[in-house]
């Protein structure tokens, strides 16, 4: 019961986090078009680094 | 003309991956009924089940199967062979042995030992008992794991994808001899290297480094690629879906950039300068443990938990035809199912790709982090 509680937590706050990071990595693109291909890799890198530990959490409170 | 040539190009992509995607919603609503040898999957607790025997390896490479006009269950596939290291040492045997049974009522006798197979994992009965008995949390009382080495359908999955890889690319390395534009498939691949040659080795790792481990990044981005995207082909593959496989790739990215880690790296990972002696300690534990335990960890995690989950994904929707069959109708349920399986296959083809980009830049990024010079930071 308590780990599934956790669980949707840990998704909502990876969520927010994911919003973050790709609003903020879209007003970047917005202000400089020409930087678009780093900040892509670098909004990438961080998702995929937020995406594992969510799933790590997710793993641990099954 | 060029733009007519693009659209092309997109029609005919979009058109196959439809066509492949069709191809595999139709062949797991066949694989829908072969679980559990009695009937076919109908109930929640059944897909259910189904659901999570697809994820896990298996010993038999079974297709399809059927229930015959005899009352039996007919299986096409082939079995594979089972090797084990057992307390009398090797046996080998046919999976078929088993007539694809998996909660230990079959008994296989090799060498005067008697072997059950109960949820994929292959027990060893011990001395005079005749079947395995489970207690009250179904775990086998009287039957012990044994050392399995067996040829399983991850196994056989990796060994085709390999030789397919293999094939492929020492065609396009020949290739480079004779002539200096490629022909043929290899036309294909060639921007492909080109591509995590220039945009994931090179500015991660850097000028003058990146040269040296092109090649690891090259064989693990095409693996992990080529068998996420074998895992949503009818064939039922679910290889990078395996904690065994994704953790052996994190190890081989952790043994790569710890042996070729400079003094400097390190160093700063085990007595930083520039801090307070007293904090050193503190901070040696802290960086130890990202770079040892962290790092390859959330590597084969994140692999591991997208694959996976893009299977259960796919996989219950498919099953929507079955659960939603009473509230919707039999043309509603199948309809919605089929709709949302379709995209879902579209995105997961999407995921497929991105997570093999992910692994291999963040391999790129630990291995640049690891060989890059310290010296002008101070």
């Amino acid at each position: 019961m308590y780990n599934l509680i956790g669980a949707g937590l840990i998704v909502i706050g990876a969520g927010i986090g994911l919003g973050q990071i790709g609003g903020k990595a879209m007003e970047g693109i917005a202000r400089q078009p020409e930087a678009t291909g780093k900040i892509q890799t670098a909004m990438i890198i961080i998702a995929a680094l937020l995406e594992g530990l969510a799933f790590g959490a997710l793993f641990l409170g099954k | 003309m060029k733009i007519a040539q693009k659209s092309i190009k997109f029609l005919t992509i979009a058109f196959i991956a439809l066509f492949s995607s069709a191809i595999f919603a139709s062949g797991s609503d066949k694989k829908h009924d072969n679980q559990n040898d009695g009937g076919r999957v109908n109930t929640k607790e059944e897909v259910e089940a189904y659901i999570l025997h697809h994820i896990k390896d298996s010993h038999d490479f079974s297709l399809y199967s059927y229930t015959g006009d005899d009352g039996e269950r007919h299986h096409l596939g082939f079995p594979l062979p089972v090797i084990l290291w057992s307390s009398e040492g090797l046996v080998t045997f046919m999976s078929s042995e088993f007539h694809h049974n998996d909660d230990g009522h079959v008994i296989v006798e090799k060498k005067g030992l008697k072997f059950a197979k109960v949820h994929s994992k292959i027990l060893e009965l011990d001395k005079g008992a005749a079947t395995v008995s489970f207690d009250e949390t179904h775990h086998a009382t009287n039957a012990n794991k044994v050392l399995d080495f067996s040829i399983t359908k991850s196994v056989v999955g990796i060994l085709l994808i390999g030789f397919l890889l293999l094939f492929s690319f020492s065609r396009l390395a020949k290739q480079y001899k004779t002539k200096k534009v490629p022909t043929g498939f290899a036309r294909v691949l060639e921007p492909l290297v080109i591509y995590v040659r220039d945009e994931i080795a090179r500015p991660n790792i850097g000028e003058k480094h990146y040269r040296r481990f092109t090649g690891y990044l090259l064989t693990v981005f095409f693996f992990i690629w080529v068998l996420n995207l074998a895992g949503l082909t009818p064939l039922g593959f679910n290889v990078t879906g395996q904690l065994a496989v994704t953790a052996c790739l994190a190890i081989f990215t952790l043994i790569i950039y710890s042996v070729s880690g400079t003094k400097g790296y390190w160093m700063h990972m085990i007595w930083m300068p520039g801090v307070p002696v007293l904090i050193r300690p503190v901070l040696a534990i802290i960086e130890l443990a990202g770079a040892l335990l962290i790092k390859p960890f959330s590597l084969l995690v994140r692999l591991f938990a997208n694959i996976s989950a893009g299977h259960i994904v796919v996989m219950s929707l498919i099953a929507i035809m079955f659960t939603l069959k009473e509230s919707l109708g039999v043309v509603g349920a199948t309809g919605l199912s089929l709709v949302l399986s379709f995209f879902i296959t579209l995105i997961e083809v999407l995921v497929a790709f991105l997570q093999a980009y992910i692994f291999t830049m963040l391999s790129a990024l630990f291995i640049g982090m690891a060989v890059e010079d310290h010296a002008e930071a101070h």
